[in-house]
C-alpha cells in the first residue's frame, strides 16, 4: 500500500511510550468498541505510485480530448500563456493555507490584493473580494447582499445561464426569499416586462452580459430600470469580454460579478473555477469573503492583511454576511497572471479575435439553409442558429472529426468561438456541415 | 516589495497571440468600454521574478513544520498534482456529451462509492466547493427532508459553543435560526443542556466529532439518538474526520448527513486559501434531495442523471472542483483501506507526542488522550506576564514554524490549537517541540523578548486595525 508515514515502527513505539500506551488502538478508547471498524473500510488494497499512475492515466484515456472546441456555455477554452502554469504550479504557493499569518503570507496577501485591483480595472468597480467559488454562486452571494427587512425578492433574466439561474433559486430558497425570472424577447432580456415587474419589495436585479446566448443586454439601461425602483442592480460579466465591453460601473451595476474561468483556467470539466465579486463603495462591506487590505508594519513598512474581518464567520458567527471560508485562492492568482501576461492590449486582442472569429463562423454558418442567426441583436463571441437537421446526428458527425460542436439548446445550436479557432478550422467545420445539413 | 503595477512600463508586453486570420468585427458605440483599460504592462521575464520573489515571501508545507489546528495540513503527495494535471483532464469541456467523459464521470462515481464506505453514507455529491459550502447544502437538505413532510415548524439548528464559526453562519444561510448550547466542563457535548435544548421546532444539530478540542464525544450515539428522537437530524461536520477516518464511521454514530473538506483530510492543496472541496454524503433517506445531477451506472456506462423532481437544485456550476475530487480519488485509491485507517491512527499518536511533550511547559485545556489536535491555554501566561497565545505564535514564526491556530475554539481562553498531522515524523515534532518549549521558557524570563517577535520575518507584526479602519483594498 502507498503511505505518507514517515515515522518508523521503532520512533512510533518511542512515542507511545512516551505517552504510556501499549498499542496504538489505545488511542481510541473513548470511542464505543462496537462501533470501530476492524478491519477498516471497505475499500481496496493500497496501491504503490507506479500502479496508481497506471490506473489513473487509464481513467483520463476514458475521456475524448476534442482538438477543435465550439462549445462555451459558461466554460470557454482560451489561450493559456505558458508563464501561467509555471508560477500557478509552484509548490509553495500550492500548499499554503489560507493567509492568516501576515508575516509569512506575503506572498499570497499581495497576490491577492493585486487580484483584487485588476478585477477592479476590469469592471471598473470599487473594490473587489478575494473570490468565491464560481460564477454561478458569485451570483447568488450578489443576491444575498442585495437584501433587507423589506426589499426581498430578486428578479433575475431568465437569458442568464441555466446553472447561475439553478444556483440562484437554490441559496433563495434556502433564504426563504422569492426569486422570479425576467423574461426574454428577441434573445435578450425584456426591459419593458422588467419595469412592470419591479416593486417595493424588490432587492435586485440580476442581468448576464453577454447573456447565455451570447447576445449583448442593453447593460445601462436594465440599471437605470432596476435603480427607477430602489432596486440593486448586479451584472454577471464575462471577464474577456470586460476587456472591450461598457463596464458594470459604467453601465450603473451596485455589484460585478462572473465566472473568471476565462482568464487561464483550463476547461477540466467544469472546476475549479473562480467567482470574482466586484462592489460598489457602498456595498463594500456586504461583501462575502475574504479582503485584502494594506497596511503598515511594525517598522513602518508596506504590508498586506486579510481585513474588514467584522463581516466573517469565524468573528460574526450567525451574524456573518457570508459562511465562506475556503474560496479559490490559486484560481484568483492564475487570474492575475493570466491578465499581467496578457496585458491591457492582450486582454483586447483576445476578446475582439474571439468576437471577430464568432462573425465569421455566423456568416458561414448562415449561408447554409437552416443555419441562420436565431437572433438579431449584437453578440460577441457566442450566438445561437437554426438547425435543419437532427442536431445530435450533425454533433456526433463532427465529434468523428474530432470537434466538438455547439450546444444543443431549445430550438437551435449555440455555437462559441475564442481566439483558439483557426479560419482552416471554422472551414472544415462549415465543409462538415454541409455534408450532413447541406 | 514592488507591486506589479509598480513594474509595469508603458509598451512592455508579452506577445501571445498570432494576428486574426478573419476579418475584424466590430461593436456599435454604446456597447463599448468607455475607460481605458488600465492592466499593467509587463515582460515575461518580470512576471517570472515577481513571483519568485512572492513565493519567497510564503510558507508553505513545502517549507516546513505547519500544525495549523483544524487545518489538517498534512503533506500534499505530488502524484495527486501530476493526476489532475492530465490532459486527459484538464482539456474536458463540462458540457461534452456523457459518452465522452466516461473517465471523469467514473472518478466521480469512485469518489463516491469510496467516501461512502469511509463515512457511512449512502450517497454523496461533489457540488460544494468548499468546507462551507458542504455545510450549507447539508443543512439544506436537512430542511428539505423538514419541507418534504411538511414538517414546516422545524427553523431551529443546535450548534454547540466549541462550534466552528462557519456552523452557525450556515444555519442562517439556510434561513434556520441558531441555539448556541455550552460546552460540559469537560469541553464535549453537554447532554442534559441538549435535552433542553431539543424539541418539535428542532430541524437539526451540526456537530464535528471528535470536537474542536480534538475530544471524542463518547456519548456520541445517545446524542444522535436525542436529536432524532425529537424529529431532528444530526449533521457531521467533517473537518475532523482525519483522526478516525477508517476506524469508526459518522454513519454509525448516527449522523444523517456529512460534508468532508477533501482538502485537507484527503491530501489535496489549500492553494493559499483554495480552491478546496466540501463534497456532501447523505443516508439513502436524505439522497433524492442532494444537487444534480447525480452520477449513475445504467448498462456499464456513466451518466449524468437529470431526473431528480425532489433535489434541491443547484448549489454550483457543473460538477463542482472537479481536479480535487481527482486529486482526493488518487490519494484514497494509493493509501486504500489500510493505509487510511493507519493514516488517522498516526495522526492521533503524532497529537498525543506532541501534547504530551508541550505540556512540559503548557497547559493543555482538556486531560487525556486526545485526537488528531489538542488545544492549549496561555490564560495563565497572559495575566500573570502578559505573554498572549499571539506572543508564542509570533516567536514560533522565526522558528520557521507555522503557528497553531489561535484563539479557537471560543470556549479556552489564549487558545492555541496543534494540529501536527501524520506526515511529520518523530524527529520534526521533537524539534517543534523544543522550539515551543525555548519559547515558553524564554517569554517566562523576559516578557518584553516575546513583544518583539517576531524578526527574521519579510515583515514585522501589521497593523490590522488601521487596515481596517482605513481600508486600502487596492492599488
Amino acid at each position: 500500500m502507498g503511505s505518507y508515514i514517515p515515522s518508523n515502527e521503532t520512533q512510533r513505539q518511542e512515542m507511545l511510550d512516551a505517552i504510556g500506551l501499549a498499542k496504538v488502538d489505545e488511542l481510541y478508547s473513548q470511542v464505543p468498541s462496537d462501533l470501530i471498524l476492524s478491519g477498516g473500510p471497505n475499500i481496496p488494497e493500497g496501491k504503490s505510485e507506479l500502479s496508481v499512475s497506471r490506473l489513473m492515466s487509464k481513467m483520463a484515456e476514458e475521456n475524448v480530448v476534442f482538438p477543435s472546441v465550439f462549445r462555451g456555455a459558461g466554460a470557454y477554452r482560451h489561450y493559456i500563456p505558458s508563464i501561467v502554469n509555471a508560477i500557478v504550479s509552484k509548490e509553495t504557493f500550492v500548499t499554503a493555507y489560507t493567509p492568516y499569518q501576515a508575516e509569512i503570507s506575503q506572498g499570497i496577501l499581495q497576490s491577492i490584493f493585486e487580484y483584487q485591483t485588476m478585477i477592479c480595472q476590469l469592471t471598473g468597480m470599487e473594490t473587489a473580494n478575494a473570490s468565491v467559488y464560481d460564477g454561478a454562486t458569485a451570483a447568488a452571494e450578489a443576491v444575498a447582499m442585495c437584501r433587507d427587512r423589506k426589499r426581498t425578492k430578486a428578479l433575475v433574466s431568465a437569458a442568464a445561464h441555466p446553472d447561475v439561474i439553478e444556483t440562484i433559486k437554490t441559496y433563495c430558497w434556502a433564504s426563504d426569499a422569492e426569486v422570479e425570472l425576467i423574461p426574454v424577447k428577441d434573445g435578450v432580456t425584456d426591459l419593458a416586462a422588467l419595469e412592470s415587474m419591479l416593486d417595493a419589495g424588490t432587492a435586485c436585479v440580476y442581468i448576464q452580459q453577454p447573456n447565455y446566448y451570447g447576445l449583448l443586454e442593453d447593460g445601462e439601461k436594465a440599471g437605470e430600470t432596476a435603480h427607477g425602483q430602489g432596486a440593486k442592480y448586479v451584472m454577471g460579466v464575462n471577464p474577456i469580454a470586460a476587456a472591450i465591453l461598457k463596464t458594470p460601473a459604467e453601465c450603473g451595476a451596485d455589484i460585478a460579478v462572473g465566472e473568471g474561468q476565462p482568464l487561464g483556467m483550463p476547461l477540466s470539466f467544469g472546476g475549479p473555477y473562480l467567482g470574482f465579486m466586484a462592489a460598489n463603495k457602498a456595498m463594500t462591506r456586504k461583501l462575502p469573503g475574504r479582503i485584502v487590505g494594506e497596511t503598515k508594519d511594525s517598522n513602518g513598512e508596506r504590508a498586506f492583511v486579510l481585513t474588514l474581518q467584522a463581516r466573517e464567520q469565524h468573528i460574526r458567527r450567525e451574524k456573518a454576511s457570508s459562511n465562506i471560508c475556503s474560496n479559490q485562492a490559486l484560481c484568483a492568482m492564475t487570474a492575475a497572471v493570466y491578465m499581467a501576461a496578457m496585458g491591457p492590449d492582450g486582454m483586447k486582442e483576445a476578446a475582439a479575435q474571439s468576437m471577430s472569429k464568432a462573425h465569421y463562423l455566423a456568416s458561414c454558418l448562415g449561408k447554409i439553409k437552416g443555419f441562420e442567426l436565431m437572433y438579431k441583436g449584437e453578440y460577441f463571441h457566442e450566438f445561437v442558429t437554426g438547425c435543419p437537421c437532427d442536431s445530435d446526428e450533425l454533433l456526433k458527425h463532427l465529434a468523428s472529426k474530432g470537434i466538438l460542436g455547439g450546444l444543443p439548446v431549445s430550438d437551435g445550436i449555440l455555437w462559441c468561438t475564442t481566439e483558439m479557432n483557426t479560419k482552416e478550422e471554422m472551414d472544415y467545420l462549415i465543409s462538415l456541415v454541409k455534408e450532413v445539413c447541406g | 516589495m514592488d507591486l506589479l503595477f509598480e513594474k509595469s512600463i508603458r509598451g512592455r508586453s508579452c506577445s501571445l497571440l498570432p494576428k486574426c486570420d478573419v476579418e475584424a468585427a466590430t461593436l456599435s458605440k454604446d456597447h463599448m468600454r468607455q475607460k481605458e483599460l488600465p492592466l499593467p504592462q509587463l515582460s515575461e521575464n518580470d512576471l517570472s521574478r515577481h513571483y519568485s520573489a512572492l513565493e519567497r515571501r510564503t510558507h508553505g508545507v513545502n517549507n516546513g513544520f505547519y500544525p495549523l489546528g483544524s487545518c489538517t495540513m498534512k503533506y500534499n503527495p505530488k502524484i495527486n498534482e501530476a493526476i489532475a494535471a492530465l490532459p486527459g483532464f484538464t482539456q474536458i469541456h463540462p458540457l461534452q456529451p456523457d459518452d465522452t467523459v466516461q473517465g471523469s464521470l467514473k472518478v466521480l462515481h469512485l469518489a463516491e462509492k469510496y467516501l461512502c464506505e469511509i463515512t457511512g453514507m449512502g450517497a454523496m455529491t461533489f457540488q460544494p466547493a468548499a468546507g462551507a459550502h458542504g455545510e450549507l447544502t447539508g443543512v439544506m437538505l436537512i430542511k428539505k427532508y423538514h419541507e418534504v413532510r411538511k414538517d414546516v415548524g422545524r427553523k431551529k439548528i443546535i450548534v454547540p459553543d466549541s462550534a466552528h464559526g462557519t456552523n452557525p453562519a450556515t444555519a442562517v444561510m439556510a434561513g434556520m435560526t441558531v441555539v448556541n448550547i455550552p460546552s460540559g466542563s469537560d469541553g464535549c457535548v453537554d447532554i442534559e443542556k441538549l435535552k433542553e435544548a431539543v424539541g418539535e421546532d428542532t430541524a437539526g444539530l451540526m456537530l464535528t466529532n471528535p470536537n474542536t478540542l480534538g475530544i471524542f464525544e463518547k456519548d456520541i450515539l445517545e446524542i444522535t439518538k436525542i436529536v432524532h428522537d425529537v424529529g431532528g437530524l444530526v449533521y457531521y461536520d467533517g473537518a475532523n474526520l482525519n483522526a478516525i477516518m477508517g476506524v469508526v464511521r459518522p454513519g454509525d454514530m448516527g449522523f444523517d448527513c456529512v460534508h468532508l473538506n477533501l482538502h485537507k483530510t484527503f491530501s489535496t492543496p489549500h492553494g493559499g486559501g483554495g480552491p478546496g472541496s466540501g463534497a456532501v454524503g447523505c443516508k439513502d433517506f436524505l439522497t433524492p434531495y442532494l444537487p444534480k445531477p447525480h452520477i449513475g451506472v445504467c448498462d456499464g456506462r456513466y451518466e449524468q442523471q437529470y431526473d431528480c423532481p425532489q433535489s434541491i437544485g443547484k448549489v454550483k456550476a457543473f460538477n463542482g472542483n472537479f481536479l480535487v475530487t481527482l486529486r482526493a480519488l488518487t490519494y484514497i485509491i494509493t493509501l486504500g483501506s489500510e493505509g487510511i485507517a493507519d493514516a488517522a491512527k498516526n495522526a492521533v499518536l503524532n497529537a498525543n507526542y506532541l501534547m504530551k511533550r508541550l505540556g512540559e511547559c503548557y497547559c493543555i485545556a482538556n486531560e487525556g488522550i486526545c485526537m488528531h489536535e489538542f488545544v492549549m491555554t496561555l490564560e495563565k501566561e497572559a495575566k500573570e506576564k502578559g505573554v498572549t497565545a499571539m506572543d508564542i505564535a509570533k516567536a514560533l514564526l522565526d522558528k520557521g514554524i507555522h503557528p497553531p491556530t489561535m484563539y479557537f475554539p471560543l470556549i479556552v481562553h489564549e487558545a492555541l490549537m496543534v494540529e501536527p498531522t501524520e506526515t511529520e515524523g518523530k524527529e520534526v515534532l521533537d524539534e517543534a517541540a523544543e522550539a515551543f518549549l525555548s519559547i515558553y521558557r524564554q517569554a517566562m524570563e523576559e516578557p518584553e523578548w516575546i513583544h518583539h517577535r517576531p524578526t527574521h520575518t519579510p515583515i514585522g507584526r501589521p497593523d490590522e486595525v488601521a487596515a481596517a479602519r482605513h481600508p486600502v483594498l487596492h492599488y
